[in-house]
């Protein structure tokens, strides 16, 4: 699996438990625990194999190798890999589900745009792969707030502030 | 649920004559030619839209091929849950059994009348007895009017250690069978509920014969049976 380049990508360490709502305007790894929701409209998520999260999902584009309970809505891609759990509806321009994924939800493919044509990509034991671009590179800036926070393994810590629930 | 005989009854041997499968390009994958998924594909091609149901294993092929159809694909693998160790209760005499009523308020929880077409392969054949009937009612629920479900049924012929296939739809009347393998890890749902397949893959349960799959889907409007050569028996219903 590609390890995020911490110099332009947020990272939530494997320890890091986090409840409440996350948004920003960079990418973010996340291989700790959230519960709530995540914003990062125009920039990408990466859920790390141990990364477990019940959470309502809004982003441009969204891989996932780790749990995933919640709705997922992105702009241009959502990547189930091999090892994924997810559970909850997906709406995207564009869906590559690999072999050995587990989803249980709806697909919703979404046509929006003009380049949005209808295209599910597909990474199967045959290797092939979609064309959809990756996530593009992001400037600094991610404003989060959250319930709760702990532990370690942050590269680049994002601002977190008290929510109450 | 009252226990029925027949599902007791299991004599087959395991026979591979008569085989229509090949060889397909994937690993560890067969193709066949489908009747009952041709019939289903008039369908699935005829209209814009339509709310389709996949129970099988989750198959991103199907996912593609009804996305580009313009439907919305829902995916839930009912085998793999039914295998949820959790679900596996005492009852009053002192046995395991399954808690089907558990299983039903976690799974297949749409409204009614919220799908077109609920492709159902060949769940009922390896699901735990108990559960198949309830299934069956709860998928007529969930199928709108004039709603069609595909499902898959092996004869005796096919014997006991038949394995248990996952179809992918390739073409409109061509399906790409894969193994279901067993995982050896046990997947622990973001809930903590545990989902694992059974150590040794997942076995036939019983064979259905024409009158027991008449008497499975009576609630429904009408039944068409596809004999195939491979030991299969493909039948699509109309609620």
């Amino acid at each position: 699996m590609e390890t995020p380049k911490t110099a332009d990508v947020a990272h939530i360490g494997r320890s890091v438990v986090v409840k409440g709502e996350l948004s920003g305007s960079e990418d973010l790894y996340v291989d700790g625990q959230v519960e709530g929701t995540i914003e990062l409209k125009g920039n990408s998520l990466t859920i790390g194999p141990n990364g477990q999260l019940r959470a309502d999902v809004n982003a441009k584009n969204v891989v996932v190798h780790g749990k995933l309970e919640g709705n997922v809505r992105a702009t241009e891609r959502v990547e189930l890999k091999k090892s994924a759990v997810a559970v909850g509806d997906i709406f995207s321009q564009r869906i590559a589900i690999e072999d050995g994924a587990y989803f249980k939800g709806k697909v919703d493919i979404q046509k929006d745009t003009p380049k949005a044509a209808t295209e599910t990509a597909i990474k199967s034991d045959s290797g092939r792969v979609s064309e959809a671009n990756s996530a593009e590179a992001v400037p600094a800036g991610v404003a989060a707030s959250a319930g709760t926070s702990s532990g370690a393994g942050t590269s680049k810590t994002p601002v977190i502030e008290q929510k109450k629930f | 649920m009252a226990t029925h005989s027949f599902m007791r009854l299991f004599r087959g041997t395991s026979v591979e004559e008569g085989q229509s499968v090949r060889p397909s390009p994937h690993k560890h994958r067969l193709t066949r030619r489908s009747s009952g998924m041709a019939e289903l594909a008039r369908i699935l091609t005829s209209q814009d839209t339509l709310c389709v149901l996949d129970i099988g294993s989750t198959s991103a092929t199907n996912i593609r091929y009804l996305t580009e159809l313009g439907h919305k694909p829902y995916s839930e693998d009912l085998l793999d849950a039914s295998t949820d160790p959790s679900l596996l209760v005492r009852d009053e005499l002192g046995q395991m059994s399954l808690d089907g009523k558990r299983f039903l308020s976690e799974n297949l929880t749409y409204p009614a009348a919220q799908f077109d077409v609920v492709m159902c392969w060949n769940l009922a054949d390896y699901m735990d007895e108990t559960l198949v009937k309830p299934v069956v009612a709860r998928l007529w629920s969930a199928l709108k009017p004039g709603g069609a479900l595909l499902a898959f049924f092996h004869t005796q012929e096919a014997g006991i250690d038949a394995p248990c296939y996952r179809y992918h739809i390739v073409s409109p009347d061509t399906l790409e069978m894969q193994h279901i393998e067993a995982r050896q890890d046990q997947r622990k749902g973001p809930v903590g509920s545990t989902q694992n397949a059974n150590p040794g893959g997942f076995r036939l349960q019983r064979v259905f014969n024409n009158r027991h799959i008449e008497n499975l889907f009576r609630d429904f409007g009408s039944i068409k049976f596809f004999l195939t050569r491979d030991n299969i028996r493909e039948v699509l219903v109309v609620r």
